[in-house]
Order: structure tokens, then C-alpha cells, then sequence
């Protein structure tokens, strides 16, 4: 089953053209505000008449300007997730489960009330009206009432952009959970990275009302001409890598950063949140193998042989074009360029191959020069591992 | 107790009571409907409407009964229509009272139901659309439970002007003790003869309390209604 999706819609000021489709799983729909994105999930959900378009999901036609088809929004089964949760005030959290359940067609093959309650962890909370509710468990109410209308499609219009940061940390987990058990399209807008490295496969990045890039999100991620639709400050690559060794002296963690090591690729991995907490009494740097070499990285609470996956934000990568002497030589990769994207400002990014894994460097124009970077030229990357935050880290569990 | 208002007076108050409650009653769902089409709709002819309901609560009351009295008077080509085919009188009998009741008190209920309207989140409505409810269904099971407060009080209001209605009703049923001669036309009628102070004064009394309670029932009601759906 896949979303098929193609838009076209003007307003003042403001022109969407877009074109995409999503596979199952998490595609993230990926853009800053204004990029269109609460546009187009409206428009699919039928919210919204668009002015052309085609929308079809898992084989049925919601929409179709040019035959003349629009079904209305209650009979396009989309089950939509707000940022607000839209809970109905007035009814209680069972209630409001079984709402889309009731509406659903029989024989659709609604989820049961209990599994749902289940993978969200609510269980607790069904005879509470949504006044009483936190908003972490609002939200997680309102996915379940939306996966029990037996969507064709899940719309998650950035369910966690009105949480604070342990309410979203609250939340993952279950939409990780729900990627690997429930068999639908989920269509997932947000303008964090940090959401999209922990939960998409597919993602979708949106700029003034355009796709500006679509793929495999460790793909689209670690593409250095996709940097300027990011944004500089949230690049970077993602990595597998395997605990390899603890230095407890120096409380560093060595990953072996390891392609084939069986790491799950970001939003490949099912279940645990990203690094669960707990700093090291000792200091705690851990040694990780990557494919390209070793990393000494702080934060990572994982025994030896653990696979997971990092992301290194571009600003944190260095290029050197000799291997560095009279450096802490455990962050360096051996890497080879390949591919260079220069904006219009004085940076450009650069994107490094090392053994099988993918970097993103973030260097000046003129360094690009005075060290003759092109691609197929062999380098260094020089990691800042120390500034890996735990919130880069994820799929813990042991390989 | 019940000595403490003549037979006739008790007959006053009897009627009020009655035309009051079938004016509220037989009102409150056309309230509901042009109260959802004044808050939701996006028609021609909105403001019109608008217009139309609030011109009872401006024009002078006598200025209505007249207009009621053309439409709907034996004659008239309501009234003539409802009489022939389906036997319903106004003219002159206490269904006229509350006819004429209703009218009056329609565009404070439409106010109250409306004020209700536009204070729930159409968004609800849009969330309920994408879980398969269509538009009558989103209507019954999520705008109108969220507006009962609104409703209550709608009707509470309207209740405690029928109760008071005079110039139209006078005008357009006249004033017929025991059909037509509701508490404030009772009143009136008897500040006309010599002696009837009293009676006037008792009359009054009654319209002050039953008013009373109802402004403080419609609060009461309203706020432990709003109380049940924000759910503490």
C-alpha cells in the first residue's frame, strides 16, 4: 500500500506544486513553516479543495480534479493526527476511541480497542475526560482514535510540536512502535530532524510550496545538496556503528562504525527510545566501531556489541587532507569525498564517504579551495564527539 | 396558600405558565437550526436573516402583534392556509399568546444558542469529519452536546420573556380572561377598574419570582451542564 500524492493550489502569495508518494512506514513530510506542508496533509485528508490534484491512497482514488472526483473528507478514511489533539471535550477517552471505530465501515478491519490501548500505553487513563489529560497522553489518545477509524492512510500533522521535550521523549517510543506494527502509510509532518532521524524511513523535504528533495531519509539526510532545505544548523549524517569497548578511565564509550554491522538504519529499528539516560558514575566515553574506523563518544549507556545509529551534525565534522598529528587520533575517519554543494553564503557542504557509512561536513568555500576538495579525493573527517548529543543517538539494543 | 390569589387571577397564571412553556418548546428547535445557520453557514441572504430574527427585539411590540394579527388573523393568508387544511387557530385563542410569545422571545434564544455556537471549536467538527461522521452525525453526537449550556439558558431566557410578553399579544389575541388574558394582560386589565389594585399588585409579585427562578435555574442549569463537559 502506498500514498500517491499530487498537488497543485495557489493563494495570495503563496504557490504549492508538489508531487510525492509514501511508502509504508513513516515518510516524514519535511519543511519550514510556510513550506506548505499543513496544506498538503489538509488536502489530502479533504480538509482542503485543492485547486488541481490527484491524491490516491492504497489504491483507492480520494481525489482526482481532473475526473471530476473529491470524496468528502468523512469518506476518505484518514485518520488524521492534529498538533492539538482535538480531543472531544465531552467525551471520555473510551468514548473518544470508539468514535472513529463506529464510523469505520464493518469489515474494514478496524483495530481492536485493546491492541491499540496497548502499543500506546492508555489503558489507565479510558474512563478520564480529556481535561484531566497531560499532553503527552492527549496525543497518544488521539493517535489511537485515529488508528481505530481503519484508516487507509495515518496524517500526523507534527503531533509532538505543541510537547515539551520529555513529553516528546514520552512519545517516541509508541510511534516507533506503531512504524513496526500496523501495516499503513503514515504520512508524518514535522520541521525537527531530530523526530525524523529517530522515526522515518522515507522522507519528504519541502520548500515554498515545492519537493525540494525525496528518498530514503539516511539517503536525503547525508546529501550535501539537501543541506540548504535543513538548514546548516540541523545537517548531518547518520552513522551505524557497534559498541566496541568502554574506556572507563577516560569515560569515553569506542563505536566500531561499522556498515554492515547490522545496525538498524535510522527509522529502521523498532522500539526503544534513543538512549535511556543515566550518566556514567565513572565519566562513562565509550569506544564505537563505524565502518571507516572507531569513535570515542560520550553518553552511550550500551554494553560492548550493542548496534545503534548517531547522527553528526555537519558543523561538527572538520576536514584535514593529511592525517592529523598531535590530535586525539581515535575521531578520525579516513573518508573520501563525494560530492560538494555550495550555496550562495560562504559555506558548502560537503558530503564524505567513509568504508561504508555516509558524513556531512560543513566547511567554507575557501577551504573547499585552499585544500582542492573534489570529489574522489581522499581526506580525514575529524569528528567533535563530545558534541553528539544523546538525542542523536538511537536504536540501543544489543546485535 | 392558594387562597391568596383569586380564581381568577390563579386562571392568569395558569395560562401564562402554559403559553410560556409551548412558546419555548415549539421554538426551541427552528433556535437551534438558525442559530447553526447564523454561526456556520456561508450563504446568501445570512445577514437578511439576521436581520429577520432580531426585528422582534426592535420594532414596537404592538408593531409585531399587528403583523401577526395580517398574517395569521382568520383572514390572513397564514392563518387562513393552517385553518382550512390542518384546523390550527391563532386568531384570538391562547395558541395566538404563544405564537406571539415565541416570536418575541425568538431572538434571545437565538442569541444564547448562537453565542454557544460560535464558542465551540469547528475544528471538532473537522477532526469528527475525518473519522467518518458525516455532517449531521458530527452535528448530533459533537456541536449540540457542546452547546446544551447554551441551549439551557436559551430556552431558560425565552421561557421568562414569554412569561412577560404584552404588546403583541394584546394586540394580536386581544385579552380574554381564560383564553387569552395571560399575567401581564391580567395586570393591565386589572389597573383599569377601580379596586383591582390589589390583585395587580399580587400579580406582580408572582412575575417577579417566577422570573427569578428562571434567570437562576437558566444559570444553575447552564454552568453544571458546562461543568459535565469540561469533566473535572
Amino acid at each position: 500500500m502506498s500514498l500517491d500524492v499530487s498537488l497543485r493550489h495557489r493563494y495570495e502569495g503563496f504557490a504549492l506544486d508538489a508531487d510525492f508518494s509514501a511508502p509504508d512506514g513513516i515518510t516524514a513530510l519535511f519543511g519550514r513553516s510556510g513550506a506548505g506542508k499543513t496544506t498538503v496533509v489538509e488536502a489530502i485528508a479533504g480538509l482542503l479543495q485543492p485547486d488541481e490534484g490527484r491524491v490516491s491512497a492504497a489504491d483507492t482514488v480520494l481525489l482526482d480534479t481532473g475526473r471530476g472526483i473529491s470524496l468528502p473528507a468523512h469518506r476518505r478514511r484518514v485518520g488524521y493526527v492534529f498538533q492539538e489533539g482535538r480531543l472531544f471535550p465531552h467525551l471520555t477517552v473510551r468514548q473518544n476511541l470508539a468514535f472513529g471505530r463506529w464510523f469505520a465501515p464493518r469489515g474494514a478491519g478496524a483495530e481492536e480497542i485493546g491492541r491499540v490501548v496497548d502499543i500506546l500505553g492508555i489503558g489507565h487513563l479510558l474512563d478520564r475526560r480529556p481535561g484531566r489529560l497531560s499532553g503527552g497522553e492527549k496525543q497518544r489518545v488521539a493517535i489511537g482514535r485515529a488508528l481505530l477509524s481503519a484508516p487507509r492512510i495515518l496524517l500526523m500533522d507534527e503531533p509532538l510540536a505543541a510537547l515539551d521535550e520529555p513529553r516528546k521523549a514520552e512519545i517516541l517510543p509508541y510511534l516507533q512502535r506503531l512504524r513496526t506494527e500496523t501495516r499503513i502509510p503514515i504520512l508524518y509532518v514535522s520541521h525537527s530532524v531530530a523526530e525524523i532521524v529517530h522515526l522515518a524511513t522515507t522522507m519528504v523535504a519541502m520548500s515554498r510550496g515545492r519537493v525540494a528533495r525525496a528518498g530514503p531519509a539516511a539517503e536525503v539526510l547525508s546529501d550535501p545538496a539537501a543541506v540548504p532545505y535543513i538548514g546548516i544548523a540541523e545537517a548531518g549524517a547518520v552513522l551505524t556503528a557497534t559498541v566496541v569497548g568502554h574506556d572507563r578511565a577516560d569515560g569515553l564509550s569506542v563505536l566500531a562504525v561499522s556498515g554492515g554491522g547490522g545496525a538498524p538504519p535510522p527509522g529502521g529499528g523498532a522500539g526503544r527510545p534513543a538512549p535511556a539516560g543515566g550518566t556514567d558514575g565513572a565519566g562513562g566515553l565509550r569506544v564505537l566501531a563505524v565502518s571507516g574506523g572507531r569513535l570515542p563518544l560520550p553518553h552511550v549507556e550500551a554494553p560492548v556489541g550493542t548496534a545503534l545509529w548517531l547522527r553528526i551534525h555537519a558543523k561538527d565534522v572538520i576536514i584535514a587532507t593529511e592525517e592529523p598529528a598531535g590530535l586525539s587520533a581515535l575521531n578520525v575517519l579516513p573518508a573520501t569525498v563525494s560530492a560538494i554543494h555550495e550555496g550562495e553564503g560562504p559555506g558548502a557542504a560537503v558530503g564524505l564517504v567513509s568504508g561504508e557509512d555516509r558524513l556531512l561536513a560543513r566547511v567554507t568555500r575557501r577551504s573547499v579551495r585552499a585544500l582542492g576538495l573534489a570529489p574522489g579525493k581522499k581526506c580525514y573527517a575529524i569528528v567533535n564527539s563530545t558534541a553528539v548529543a544523546r538525542s542523536d543517538i538511537g536504536g540501543l539494543e544489543t546485535g | 396558600m392558594l387562597d391568596w390569589l383569586s380564581a381568577e387571577e390563579w386562571t392568569a397564571v395558569r395560562l401564562s405558565l402554559r403559553v410560556a412553556f409551548w412558546a419555548t418548546l415549539a421554538s426551541l428547535p427552528f433556535g437551534v437550526a438558525t442559530a447553526f445557520l447564523l454561526a456556520r453557514g456561508r450563504f446568501w441572504g445570512r445577514q437578511v436573516l439576521n436581520l429577520l430574527v432580531h426585528l422582534p427585539l426592535v420594532i414596537p411590540p404592538v408593531a409585531t402583534g399587528y403583523l401577526l394579527l395580517i398574517l395569521f388573523g382568520r383572514q390572513g393568508p397564514l392563518g387562513g392556509f393552517l385553518a382550512e387544511n390542518f384546523g390550527i387557530v391563532f386568531a384570538f385563542r391562547w395558541t395566538g399568546a404563544a405564537l406571539a410569545a415565541a416570536i418575541m422571545a425568538f431572538p434571545l434564544m437565538v442569541r444564547a444558542i448562537w453565542l454557544a455556537m460560535e464558542a465551540v471549536d469547528a475544528r471538532l467538527e473537522e477532526a469528527a469529519a475525518t473519522l467518518g461522521a458525516n455532517r449531521v452525525w458530527t452535528f448530533f453526537v459533537v456541536t449540540l452536546p457542546l452547546i446544551l449550556p447554551g441551549i439551557v439558558a436559551g430556552a431558560i431566557l425565552a421561557f421568562a420573556k414569554a412569561m412577560g410578553e404584552f404588546g403583541a399579544t394584546i394586540t394580536f389575541v386581544s385579552n380574554i380572561p381564560g383564553e387569552t388574558q395571560t399575567l401581564p394582560s391580567a395586570i393591565y386589565a386589572f389597573l383599569q377598574v377601580p379596586g383591582g389594585e390589589s390583585s395587580a399588585v399580587s400579580l406582580v409579585i408572582v412575575s417577579i419570582v417566577v422570573a427569578m427562578a428562571a434567570l437562576l435555574a437558566s444559570e444553575f442549569v447552564s454552568r453544571r451542564i458546562a461543568r459535565w463537559i469540561a469533566a473535572r
